[in-house]
């Protein structure tokens, strides 16, 4: 029986996508059976950060509508074996799911895979519910911006309140807050919120926090999960996030912001 | 007086045609409560004779619940329908009796009466402080953490809630005290027709007395709202609470129609 994780945030343009084809990525490298859904109907992006858009033939409304079977729509990952991809459509909007369609998906899925990751539109309209509705486990992505901690908050309240889980009052979903777009130096110079100021605000447990670095963006420009570039502390803090979801405890890294030389301080950057 | 809880019953609606003709709703009365400690007819005729014609037309035509719990053990047993001729006589409607033995409670339904299982004001106050006491210290088992269990226990008139209020939730403590044991997040607004307590940060909005009680107050372990209110008198913080009571425990406490937040150390 698969675990079903959300990629979630209420904010829009905060890494949701990136850190869905990474965690998925991740786990499949540590021998899990994965795969990775696109719930943003309409904006599909998924399949570009996984570098298999010339690839979709079918899609994930397909499948929901009786069009194309399950088998037929998922695209297998280029480069791991046990890592699989549902797309969603362009061409439709998000009235194209329906929660007992997306149960009837989930529930195959989780007779084949260890792992299902889905990656939530933005906002907190019906395609974000859909795709939070059936989680097990959430990952809560947040930029150290007031803005997003705010939708964060929203996008917790509504886990809590709207998920099938608590809906039947079984276990609730288990929380994981990722802060991604992470600086160091900003922090320090007050322009960016600290980890204490989000988690204060939050009150969930951090699992993980990604540094802003251009290779993330190179990384998804060119269709490759970052996770993949072991030696980036992009990717290195990805490889952390998966371990620490798989129940590891480590230790944080790349919080402390670099110690500037003299010329450099004197001069600035 | 005290206070009597109807039973909530959901509205029920009939087959779209016309409209319903029928609605049924649940609401909340207050009732005069007319304890018996006899079940002397007689006696009861003259002391019900003596106190009313004080009254005035207070109590014409006023329903009243008959409350039955220093009768139960009475030698005589109560013969309820010469006491509802009784009561009518007097101008009062009798609607039902509280707190009766099972013998008594099914001749009262005999005789028509309703059998009201609606806690006293006194009464609620009593089980709340036994509930308080049943509830487990704080454990940070995210189980607790859910909104099936977000009510740990919801007597008729306070909520208690243990896990922190998200921004855009409301919670609304009908009749009541709210006491909060999570932070009170931004966006989110808490209201009571009581007291509010919140044994965390304020961030969002709390509205105490809502009902216009001027003498509820607002107790907050970390003072960070964006808005206060009590009994219809706000103050909005537009840019932050002022330094000397930002992050303090506070109470907020009308004091004519000023609003007054003091430190509470």
């Amino acid at each position: 029986m698969a675990t079903i994780i959300v990629v979630t945030s209420g904010k829009g343009g905060v890494g949701k996508t990136t850190t869905s084809a990474s965690v998925a990525t991740g786990l499949a490298k540590k021998g899990y059976k994965t795969v990775v859904i696109d719930f943003d109907v309409g904006l599909r992006n998924l399949d570009l950060i996984m570098g298999c858009e010339r690839r979709v033939v079918y899609d994930f409304v397909n499948v929901i509508q009786g069009e194309a079977s399950l088998k037929q729509a998922l695209i297998k990952d280029k480069r791991l074996a046990n890592l699989e991809i549902l797309p969603a459509s362009q061409t439709r909007d998000k009235d194209a799911l329906t929660l007992d369609g997306v149960g009837a998906i989930l529930d195959e899925l989780r007779q084949s895979h260890d792992f299902v990751i889905c990656d939530s539109p933005a906002g907190i309209e019906a395609g974000a519910v859909m795709a939070m509705y059936y989680a097990d486990e959430a990952i809560v992505v947040t930029n150290p911006e007031v803005s997003s901690v705010r939708d964060s908050d929203r996008m917790l309240g509504i886990l809590q309140a709207k998920s099938k889980r608590a809906l039947e009052g079984l276990e609730p979903i288990k929380e994981h807050l990722l802060i991604t777009r992470y600086d160091p130096n900003r922090v320090q110079d007050g322009e960016m919120l600290s980890i204490d100021d989000i988690t204060d605000l939050l009150g969930i447990k951090l699992a993980g926090v990604v540094p802003e670095s251009t290779t993330v963006l190179q990384a998804s420009n060119s269709g490759i999960p970052v996770i993949h570039d072991e030696s980036s502390p992009s990717g290195m803090a990805y490889q952390d996030l998966v371990a620490r979801i798989l129940g590891e405890e480590l230790s944080f890294r790349f919080l402390d912001p670099e110690k500037k030389g003299f010329l450099k301080r004197l001069f600035g950057t | 007086m005290e206070t009597v809880q109807a039973d909530q019953s959901s509205a029920s609606r009939l087959p779209e045609r016309s409209g319903p003709a029928v609605t049924l709703k649940g609401s909340v009365f207050t009732l005069p409560i007319l304890k018996l400690s006899s079940t002397d007819l007689d006696l009861i005729e003259n002391e019900l004779n003596l106190r009313l014609s004080t009254a005035l037309d207070f109590f014409k035509n006023a329903p009243v619940v008959i409350d039955l719990e220093q009768t139960q053990d009475a030698e005589q047993a109560l013969r309820f329908s010469q006491l509802e001729a009784l009561l009518r006589k007097l101008n009062l409607v009798p609607v039902g009796v509280q707190n009766g033995s099972a013998e008594q409670n099914s001749a009262a339904i005999n005789s028509g009466f309703a059998i009201l299982t609606g806690q006293t004001v006194d009464r609620v106050v009593e089980s709340r402080r036994h509930q308080i006491e049943e509830t487990p210290e704080e454990s940070n088992d995210s189980e607790e953490i859910r909104q099936g269990a977000a009510s740990v226990f919801v007597t008729e008139t306070s909520k208690f809630i243990k896990q922190p209020i998200r921004s855009g939730q409301r919670v609304y403590a009908k009749g009541g005290d709210l006491v909060i044991l999570g932070a009170v997040n931004h966006g989110a607004e808490v209201m009571a027709d009581g007291n509010i307590h919140i044994y965390a940060p304020l961030r969002g909005r709390a509205l105490a007395g809502l009902d216009g009680n001027s003498e509820s107050r607002i107790f907050c372990h970390s003072m960070e709202a964006e808005l206060v209110a009590v009994a219809g008198n706000y103050r909005v913080f537009e840019d932050k609470v002022p330094a000397d009571l930002y992050k303090k425990s506070v109470q907020i406490y009308l004091e004519g129609e000023q609003l007054k937040i003091i430190t509470l150390d």
